[in-house]
């Protein structure tokens, strides 16, 4: 490979952005706003959803009518350009131990697909009082202001509810619940549970003063994107905003590397390999901001060895990639006998939820810490692959009808399937999962990815914390679904973990490089800038000490937005 | 931008329902550049910006390909038509190309092959056991017969077992095929997929089921 050379650029940036997901997104956003010179580094291509998107597509315009494939985990239609395995790019585990991995190689990364549930941590859980797990070294009152600014320059529905740790934004009015959903609330109110509208990332309404985004018209397609930027991508929203500063300069299908240091330690640059011409190249910038995810950022300063750092670049504490969590996760579900042949509209709706169950509990009653939120739906919905699956254990619960009728053939199966349209409901818990240091992932000593980059290696185990919270969580959903008249599918038991998913199948992994006061204990100060070198930031949900029951989106945004105006502060003491 | 403009982003310019369009290929947007500030700059030459370039390979290759012999093929085409007939408000199962979609989603999701072939032959050979024909060579009388026979999971025989889950398998199949296609989305009436504004379940379905406030 005598070809093979090391390109360096002349150019030194005032900052480089690794990943273009809500953190890297809204760092770029806010810098280049600035007029801060900025490069961007995306591993995936360019997407923009006014483009790219599937929407508004009929299933019969999928060859498999939407289902998913190795490439499009979450279905044909779906944005997301990545999954659970990437070709060329592995990850291992250790130990017997569990873990998935989901990766958007792509503009916007994550952000393009994901269900916009767009909620805010409280007050509580940066500070909890159950000492299980580390404070914060922040505090709710000091990301409230990003928060309300999020909140304003984004936009998201919701409702103003008054409750202690499920802090109100500054909302946008929330679509009213589906059919399915109303019956949900009647069920869920009856067993005590508390049910609000959903907060969602959604325009119900058009934005005051913003022209490029359109208001949301109810096909309910989030997940593939959206075309009239309706909704939040970071691609849609921050990143193509970003660009038409001029400021910002993008680079796509750029993996990099590693984090480039001086000899006093000073982060100088990334170098990179770039999946069009498999060269390598190297860029400077006066400042390094790290938004590649939690997985990506902590593997990134793993890989960064040198002299001045030889744990790897932001670890002397030797807390990076440790303190990895993922929300828990359990589902259940059933159907409506009341709903028996009714009547047809259009129930699409927003692609994000429609009510939800905030944690409504005291703790010290239960056997688990801190708590979860229930995210519910049901409606008439588009048909796509699976519609009608399994309807020999549906059919024969028709009211009236004899039990050894189930499943059949011909005109009388055939109108089942059209009495049975719509009736179905399902809720999803996601939980608080304990950060901790057990918990973790690695550099793989044997492993490389096809770039030649080692790869992560996971180990993460549940305890009896997260199962029992998932044990209450089927429980709940069972009272629901009594309440309600519904017809619920065997819950999930013991041999399951209670449905518990494995670690990472959620999608809300955080923690890997946290935030803290104490330079032994923790990677990044309170601004999210590493100790051991005061112009290496992380803006992704690295930096999370502990996670809430909350998404994590809309924490990650108003916290890369904090951390970018205090990198324009510096700036302007001449500090950074 | 207001709902009106956003539509007209669609290359919309009314609201309407159950309209059909195909937004990405109209829209003038297509032909915009990127900003410059991109590197490197993309040659969107593709057939479908949707998808990815070996997304479209990959579903090419599919196509070409042909799991099912014709006997395979044409015993799947009577089973899906017996699952799902014509009747007075939609077609049958092989009318919305049941049949041409089993055919490749077989070759998508490789799991269903040997199922679908072993559960074929099975039935075949339980039809010349008692009739002397394959399923497809047997009369309508007798294939239905068979059918009844694996058609009903709490009534069938525990020798019938393994074409009761054949049965399960191509009743799903066939269910699927025909309610995502064009003829049977209408026939289940799904009407969504079209811009509007969602204010609610519609009042006289409130009246119906008797609730008097959504949010309770």
């Amino acid at each position: 490979m005598s070809d093979l050379q090391i390109k360096k650029s002349s150019t030194v940036y005032d900052a480089v952005v690794v990943g273009s997901g809500a953190g890297g997104g809204m760092a770029g956003y806010v810098l280049a706003h600035a007029g801060l010179k900025v490069l961007m580094l995306e591993a995936g291509p360019y997407f923009d959803p006014r483009l790219n998107s599937s929407q508004l597509k009929f299933p019969w315009e999928s060859p498999r009518r939407g289902a998913s494939t190795n490439t499009r985990n979450f279905g044909d239609f779906d944005a997301a350009f990545g999954g659970w395995s990437l070709e060329g790019e592995p990850y291992t585990t250790k130990d017997g131990t569990e873990f998935e991995w989901f990766r958007s190689r792509m503009l916007g990364g994550r952000t393009n697909h994901w269900g916009r549930i767009s909620l805010r941590m409280g007050p509580h859980d940066f500070q909890p009082k159950d000492d299980i797990t580390e404070k914060w070294p922040i505090t709710y009152d000091d990301v409230k202001p990003f928060y309300d600014k999020v909140d304003r320059m984004i936009g998201v529905y919701g409702t103003v509810e008054h409750l202690e740790n499920e802090p109100d934004g500054i909302f946008l009015p929330p679509p009213a619940p589906r059919l399915n959903e109303i019956f949900i609330k009647e069920g869920a109110k009856k067993a005590g549970v508390t049910v609000i509208a959903g907060r969602g990332s959604i325009l119900t309404e058009a934005l005051p003063d913003n022209k490029d985004r359109g208001a949301c018209f109810y096909c309910g397609q989030c997940g593939r994107s959206c075309k009239v930027y309706g909704d939040f991508s970071s691609s849609s929203c921050l990143v193509i905003p970003a660009l038409k500063t001029g400021n910002l300069k993008l680079i796509t299908n750029a993996m990099v590397r590693e984090v480039l240091t001086d000899d006093e330690g000073q982060a100088t640059g990334v170098s990179y390999i770039s999946k069009d011409d498999m060269q390598e190249y190297q860029v400077s910038a006066k400042i390094v901001i790290l938004g590649a995810s939690a997985g990506e950022s902590a593997r990134l300063l793993l890989n960064s060895k040198s002299s001045a750092h030889p744990n790897g670049l932001a670890n002397s504490s030797g807390v990076v990639g440790k303190y990895l969590h993922d929300s828990t996760g359990a589902s259940a579900g059933g159907w409506l006998p009341q709903l028996l042949d009714r009547k047809r509209y259009n129930e699409d709706g927003v692609g994000s939820v429609h009510i939800y169950s905030p944690w409504w509990l005291d703790n010290k009653k239960l056997n688990f810490p801190r708590g979860y939120h229930i995210e519910y739906g049901g409606g008439l919905h588009m048909p796509g692959y699976g519609f009608g699956g399994g309807i020999q254990n549906m059919n024969g619960l028709i009211p009236g009808r004899n039990p050894m009728d189930a499943g059949g053939f011909g005109a009388g199966l055939k109108n089942d399937y059209r009495r049975l349209y719509g009736v179905t409901i399902g809720m999803s818990g996601r939980g608080t999962a304990i950060a901790r240091e057990d918990n973790y992932c690695e550099i793989d000593p044997d492993v490389v990815d096809k770039f030649g980059i080692p790869v992560l290696r996971f180990h993460y185990k549940w305890a009896a914390e997260e199962i029992n919270q998932a044990k209450h969580m089927q429980d709940t959903f069972q009272e629901i679904m009594h309440n309600m008249g519904a017809i619920a599918g065997a819950p999930a038991g013991k041999d399951t973990n209670y449905g518990l998913e494995a670690p990472g199948v959620i999608i809300h992994e955080v923690g890997t490089v946290r935030m803290g006061n104490d330079p032994k204990k923790s990677a990044l100060n309170k601004y999210c800038q590493a100790h051991d070198c005061n112009n290496l930031f992380v803006v992704d949900a690295a930096p999370f000490v502990q996670q809430g029951d909350k998404n994590a989106t809309w924490t990650i945004l108003a916290m890369s937005m904090r951390t970018s105006e205090y990198i324009l502060a510096q700036r302007k003491k001449l500090n950074v | 931008m207001n709902r009106r403009e956003s539509l007209r982003t669609l290359g919309l310019g009314v609201v309407t329902t159950g309209l059909l369009l195909d937004a990405s290929c109209k829209h003038p947007a297509d032909t915009e550049k990127q900003p410059e500030n991109i590197e490197p700059q993309s040659s969107s030459s593709a057939a479908d910006a949707t998808r990815t370039p070996e997304e479209i390979e990959r579903d090419k290759k599919l196509e070409g390909e042909k799991f099912f012999n014709d006997h395979e093929m044409a015993t799947i085409t009577i089973l899906a038509d017996i699952i799902i007939p014509k009747d007075d408000k939609s077609g049958s199962a092989s009318d919305a190309k049941v049949p041409e979609f089993i055919g490749f989603i077989v070759n998508d999701m490789p799991e269903h092959q040997t199922p679908m072939r072993g559960g074929l032959r099975w039935l075949d050979l339980q039809c010349l056991n008692r009739y002397n024909a394959t399923f497809r060579e047997s009369t309508s009388t007798q294939q239905l017969e068979i059918v009844n026979m694996i058609a009903y999971p709490k009534r069938a025989k525990p020798e019938m077992a393994q074409g009761v889950s054949f049965f399960n398998r191509m009743r799903d199949l066939t269910a699927t095929g025909f309610f995502t296609s064009e003829m049977g989305v209408k026939d289940v009436g799904y009407v969504g997929n079209s811009p509007n504004q969602w204010k609610g379940v519609p009042a006289d379905v409130l009246k119906q089921y008797g609730i008097a406030t959504v949010w309770g």
